[in-house]
């Protein structure tokens, strides 16, 4: 009888465990899932900020815009064919 | 007094509790009956509708991949815009929040309000997109019922028309429509990923449920186009067609050793960050959609099958005394002018279309056919870009003489720039034809068309034409060795030529060891007034891209020691501005006879 009757108590035992197990790891879970949701978020946001800094940056690299400014500004020219000296390394 | 407790009809007694006990019974049965039929029968559809309650199923917008140049500068970048929609039953149940919104949006409260009565029974309405980041932050600070923004991408170019014909662009929903964002739109887009989440009556996310599909944001794509040398084609391409009161213009620029498209500009461009309506002909790539005969750039190739004969070597004397030659039927081919005894370099270098004709009449029509075919021509060239244009080659059946004699010299046929550069570059390239590609690294395999004893030899062959006494001597780069052929054609149009031209110019840098080939096609120039030649228009764009591009590319000069032998300028090297020594001021040799 008593036998049975700790068997009864182990099982109900576990399954409250369980239970609780269950509820934790549920918890768990949701808060990686959360966790997971603000990583991403950062990574894509950081991610669209490299994109906009990508996007000034080639927009200030605009060839035509160097141009203007090399020639105009500063006043370079491209050496003549005759100005290039040819080495060997 | 006496007990009350007993009964006077304990029959009775059983017959109230068995009604009683039935009435429960049935009760219980009853309630068991709707409980099964709501828990199992009809479970789906309670809990259905339950869920639709709170639970949404939320698309997670992924960004389109970047698109690089070679050296990796970005060309197209997809930045996070703003979507902002509203619910049009909630925002008509507060209509003295409308003209506030309405000022807000910058749009009429009128037009704002017919619109949102249009969907009066729906709940979605994009308000307005796309709409920056910041804007739509102060938007929603104004906390509207009914109104809320989504995240979307906005595709933006930096290098703006200069490239625009290549890559194309997108729709507003960020899917590729035209040009290379077509041709790569599934390696691009990735895949929008899918949420669960718990949301309140207003919308609001609460919780966050569960991830039911991983999103894949788009892979980025390393194009073979060099930023550097596409900006100065485009910028030197634009400048001649101003020059020249031209119509329109291509250039495409290969590299010999792998087929990569380094270049590929038109002229008329757009912006492709403005979404404006565009004029459907200024986006048209015109590079690969739109054919032109190719008049005198297509002699090589004639000369190629010609010494694949055998019946021909490069000094083959050939006489084209009169300078005109009269065919069968009253057709008349004619040089510009009369070259009497040459030899078949002096063809190309003259660009003698009689000269053509006659070497094409001892050869077979298959066997031209063949050749041109082999070269590509009449196909696609591979290159896989969306709308890309076969050209025309007519089967050789269907060749008379007169046919033959004007397709020897670029005629009767039509074909794009990209099928005349990819020929070029298989006689640069040893005589091995390879697909261009628009990928870096992803190189098409090469097969061979000719012997590369014949293509060293049409190329030499080329290289007399960028001489004082060539048709080409614009196109000279200082310091290098250029090798190439002028064409000039007449504009084909329904019903025959009108007095219009197309001015060409095909050639290949460095001559002793092919690196570029370019292609310049420039359409109308002077609208019927105006220099017209290939040699004019064509070949100083040529020049002076390719002058830079072999600067940038850090290719040594071959051309620095070698004086141009036997001219009267002996002692210095070949240079566009060099004078054309032997002939009189009234004959230039840029001049090629242009059939009538």
């Amino acid at each position: 009888m008593s036998v049975r009757l700790l068997a009864m108590l182990v099982l109900v035992a576990a399954v409250i465990s369980s239970a609780i197990g269950v509820v934790y790891a549920r918890h768990e879970s949701r808060r990686h899932f959360v966790e997971l949701n603000r990583l991403t978020n950062e990574r894509d946001n950081l991610n669209f900020e490299f994109g906009r800094l990508q996007l000034e940056q080639a927009t200030w690299a605009e060839n035509n815009r160097i141009e203007q400014i090399a020639r105009g500004r500063l006043g370079m020219v491209s050496p003549s064919a005759a100005e290039m000296v040819v080495t060997n390394r | 007094m006496a007990p009350m407790t007993q009964r006077a009809k304990p029959a009775n007694l059983r017959f109230r509790l068995y009604t009683v006990l039935m009435v429960l019974v049935l009760a219980s049965t009853a309630l068991v009956v709707r409980a099964v039929d709501l828990q199992v029968v009809r479970k789906d559809f309670y809990q259905g509708e339950g869920d639709a309650r709170y639970l949404r199923d939320i698309p997670i917008a992924v960004s389109r991949g970047t698109i690089f140049d070679r050296n990796g500068e970005p060309l197209a970048v997809s930045t996070p815009v703003e979507s902002i929609w509203g619910n049009p039953q909630e925002l008509l149940a507060n209509p003295e929040q409308l003209p506030v919104l309405a000022k807000a949006l910058g749009v009429a409260t009128a037009d704002l309000t017919e619109r949102l009565v249009q969907r009066k029974d729906k709940e979605f309405l994009y308000l307005k997109r796309p709409v920056d980041p910041d804007t739509a932050k102060d938007l929603l600070a104004l906390k509207i019922p009914g109104v809320a923004s989504e995240r979307a991408f906005r595709r933006y170019y930096p290098s703006g028309e200069i490239i625009a014909h290549a890559l194309g662009m997108t729709n507003i929903d960020d899917r590729g429509q035209e040009g290379l964002e077509l041709a790569f739109d599934d390696w691009l887009a990735g895949k929008p990923g899918l949420k669960r989440v718990i949301r309140d009556r207003l919308g609001h996310v609460v919780e966050n449920v569960e991830l039911l599909q991983e999103a894949q944001p788009g892979r980025d794509l390393t194009l073979s186009i060099d930023r550097r040398i596409q900006y100065l084609a485009y910028r030197e391409l634009k400048t001649a067609i101003l020059d020249h009161n031209a119509l329109s213009g291509s250039m495409v620029i290969l590299d010999v050793s792998n087929g990569e498209v380094l270049a590929m500009v038109n002229q008329p461009s757009f912006n492709p960050n403005s979404r404006i309506a565009i004029d459907p002909a200024y986006r048209r790539n015109r590079a690969v959609t739109d054919v032109v005969e190719p008049g005198s750039t297509m002699k090589p190739f004639t000369i190629a099958a010609a010494l694949e004969s055998g019946r021909w070597k490069a000094d083959t004397a050939i006489d084209t005394t009169p300078g005109t030659l009269q065919l069968q039927g009253g057709y008349t081919i004619s040089d510009h002018r009369n070259y009497g005894m040459i030899n078949v370099t002096r063809v190309i270098t003259k660009s003698s279309n009689v000269g053509a004709a006659k070497i094409a009449s001892t050869l077979s029509n298959d066997h031209m056919y063949d050749v041109f075919h082999r070269f590509g021509f009449g196909e696609v060239s591979g290159c896989g870009f969306p709308g890309e244009s076969p050209g025309f080659l007519p089967i050789s059946k269907s060749w008379g003489p007169v046919e033959k004699a004007t397709i020897s010299y670029g005629y009767g046929l039509s074909v794009t720039p990209m099928q005349i550069a990819q020929a070029y570059a298989a006689l640069a390239n040893g005589g091995r034809l390879r697909q261009p590609g628009f990928v870096k690294g992803a190189i098409n395999p090469d097969s061979a068309v000719i012997d590369p004893q014949i293509a060293e030899s049409v190329r030499t062959m080329l290289e007399t034409v960028i001489t004082p006494e060539g048709s080409g001597l614009a196109a000279a780069v200082p310091n290098f060795r250029v090798a190439g052929k002028t064409g000039t054609s007449r504009r084909a149009v329904a019903g025959g030529y009108e007095k219009r031209y197309v001015s060409l110019f095909a050639g290949m840098v460095p001559a002793s060891n092919p690196r570029l080939v370019g292609v310049v096609v420039i359409n109308d120039p002077g609208k019927g007034n105006g220099p017209y030649f290939g040699g004019l228009v064509s070949a100083p764009v040529f020049s002076k891209v390719m002058a830079n591009a072999l600067r940038l590319l850090d290719v040594p000069p071959d051309n620095v020691q070698r004086w141009y032998a036997g001219a009267p300028d002996v002692g210095h090297p070949i240079d566009p501005a060099s004078e054309a020594p032997e002939y009189p001021a009234d004959e230039p040799n840029y001049e090629e006879s242009v059939p009538q």
